[in-house]
């Protein structure tokens, strides 16, 4: 099975926002899914410059963008990532 | 006490928003299309009537932003950037108040105990039983409480076995510690009584409405920024508040204009000095404890609603008051600026000339945005290290154990810590001033966990504990004398 890649913004615009907050993802996770999640804070991803892209804070996992992050929006969408593998192998 | 939330993200658009329209060579038209960029007309969900509601509210709330109070308004069609051009005329900030954004409020139903669609009828109707004034009528076979005749004890919610009965609370009323706001009964809308109000900052942070608001003093500062010399003083307690290490940071608000930047840890220990020598003192005079003086929620609790503790308040200056009197030392022309997670701070500055301006972290991150400045990329600035008692004062217990480090070892230190002051805590403060009290050593924190949890922080408190902690283990300890 293949590893997640969860990275969170840490640039000042996405930490201001609440990037702060989502840096407690890892509490999110039972041991299980841990396991398959590699979790980053990552410097300005550079998302912020266009508002197009949404609004911060935002967070990447694998490729996908996740705009006006939460804690709940991240999970969902490592859990959708994790399936999608599951059904692919 | 979870408080990255809509609102509050609300809020902090606001200011960045602010910031960013500062530096932009169209402020005004920036400025002036704040309410439309934050609520265009694609916006599907609001939670006001309508969007051209939310774009009033963000009117006000930009207002707010400025530094002017709702109430201050007296021709509806001025336009934000007309306000911009008064707040950069502006040669001293406005009066730290907080403001209730009438519009915001969403007044909220009196506190009161209501039934359910949860209710079955049932045949014991415990509530019914429990009622002392006979307010509980049964309609259509469910229970219905008269609120003119409730008096809001709750018994029947306890008797209810199906959880039927709940109360709605109105959340401000219900943060603040002192009965200080409370609802006008002809709009319904909340007021700020500011004889009682202690400027702690919870209603702010507790209203789902983000209706409570402070006057910032961000643009005062930043217009401080573009020529003259500004002194940036940072509180303990930013660690763990902005992205990257302390020497980052502190480049970071170089690089944004500040000439120095100088750790208020180093007036902490200053106070830790006075402080355990005065508790020394006044323990030999006789007197039966002493309590802490640096949070400036706490004094403003004790002169409106505690005068019986203030004889047991000690007299050493706050660790903001010894910074900024030595930097004014140093550079008598330089503007101070006091950079912390505090809205009572901004009374306290009021009365200490020493202190120019003072920011909350909040507003610090959006200056930052607002400059462009990414705190990861800046350099480490070397600083002189400051002890880990100074550092230590940002969460609770930290004065405690910096004020045992520096007592006598045969002094028999025992502390008590009010983690938190709420009606309950000051309730049992009363006590202690009048009867006994637990210990000899009282330490105040207005905030839940200490000055990393203030109303005015934008990181989330664990993470800034376990940073703090980090930070006190390689910081070294405090030296009794500076010379």
């Amino acid at each position: 099975m293949k590893t997640v890649n969860v990275s969170i913004c840490t640039g000042t615009t996405c930490y201001l926002m609440g990037g702060a907050h989502l840096l407690t993802f890892d509490e999110m996770l039972d041991p299980c899914t841990a396991d398959h999640v590699s979790i980053c804070g990552s410097h300005c991803l550079g998302l912020c410059n266009d508002e197009s892209n949404g609004k911060p804070p935002f967070v990447k996992v694998n490729d996908q963008v996740i705009s006006d992050a939460t804690l709940n929006k991240v999970l969902d969408k490592v859990r959708e990532e994790i399936e999608e593998d599951a059904h692919v192998s | 006490m979870f408080h990255d939330n809509k609102a509050n993200r609300l809020r902090k658009e606001v200011l960045v928003r602010v910031a960013r329209a500062f530096y932009n060579e169209q402020a005004d038209d920036a400025l002036n299309r704040i309410p439309l960029a934050m609520r265009p007309k694609s916006t599907k969900d609001s939670s006001r009537c309508c969007i051209y509601k939310d774009r009033v509210v963000l009117k006000y709330r930009s207002m707010a932003a400025l530094g002017f109070s709702v109430e201050s308004e007296t021709d509806e069609l001025k336009s934000v950037s007309a306000y911009f051009e008064e707040a950069l005329q502006r040669e001293q900030p406005v009066d730290p108040v907080l403001t209730v954004i009438d519009e915001a409020c969403s007044a909220c139903v009196t506190t009161c105990y209501t039934a359910t669609d949860a209710c079955k009828g049932c045949l014991a109707r415990s509530c019914e039983a429990v009622c002392p004034k006979d307010a509980i009528e049964f309609r259509s076979g469910k229970a219905w409480l008269n609120p003119t005749t409730c008096m809001n004890c709750g018994l029947c919610m306890k008797a209810c076995p199906y959880h039927a009965i709940i109360r709605i609370p109105i959340p401000c009323e219900e943060a603040c510690p002192v009965g200080a706001i409370t609802k006008d009964p002809e709009t319904g809308r909340e007021i700020i009584d500011h004889t009682k109000c202690t400027y702690c900052g919870k209603c702010l942070r507790e209203c789902p409405f983000a209706a409570i608001s402070d006057l910032s003093q961000m643009v005062d500062v930043l217009k401080q920024l573009e020529g003259s010399k500004a002194v940036a003083m940072i509180a303990p307690s930013i660690i763990g508040q902005l992205p990257g290490t302390l020497p980052q940071l502190k480049s970071a608000l170089k690089a944004v204009g500040f000439s120095d930047v100088v750790e208020v840890a180093e007036g902490a220990e200053e106070t830790t000095r006075h402080e355990s020598a005065e508790w020394v003192e006044k323990m030999e005079e006789g007197e039966r404890f002493m309590t802490t003086s640096c949070c400036p929620a706490y004094i403003e609790t004790v002169e409106k609603h505690l005068p019986e503790i203030g004889k047991f308040v000690s007299d050493t200056p706050t660790p903001m008051a010894y910074t900024a009197s030595k930097v004014r030392k140093t550079d008598p022309d330089a503007t101070t600026v006091f950079i912390g997670p505090c809205i009572a701070k901004r009374v306290e500055a009021t009365r200490n000339p020493d202190v120019d301006y003072v920011l909350t972290f909040e507003e610090l991150g959006a200056i930052l945005v607002g400059a462009g400045v990414d705190v990861f990329e800046c350099e480490e600035q070397v600083t002189p290290d400051v002890s880990r008692e100074g550092r230590g004062f940002a969460a609770s217990s930290g004065v405690t154990n910096a004020v045992k480090a520096l007592a006598p070892e045969e002094a028999e230190l025992k502390p008590v810590l009010v983690d938190g002051l709420d009606a309950k805590t000051i309730r049992q403060m009363k006590m202690w001033a009048t009867k006994s009290c637990p210990g000899n050593f009282v330490e105040v924190m207005s905030c839940e966990g200490g000055c990393i949890a203030g109303p005015g922080t934008l990181g989330n408190p664990r993470i800034a504990k376990k940073q703090l902690n980090a930070l006190l283990d390689e910081s070294p300890a405090i030296q009794a004398s500076r010379f």
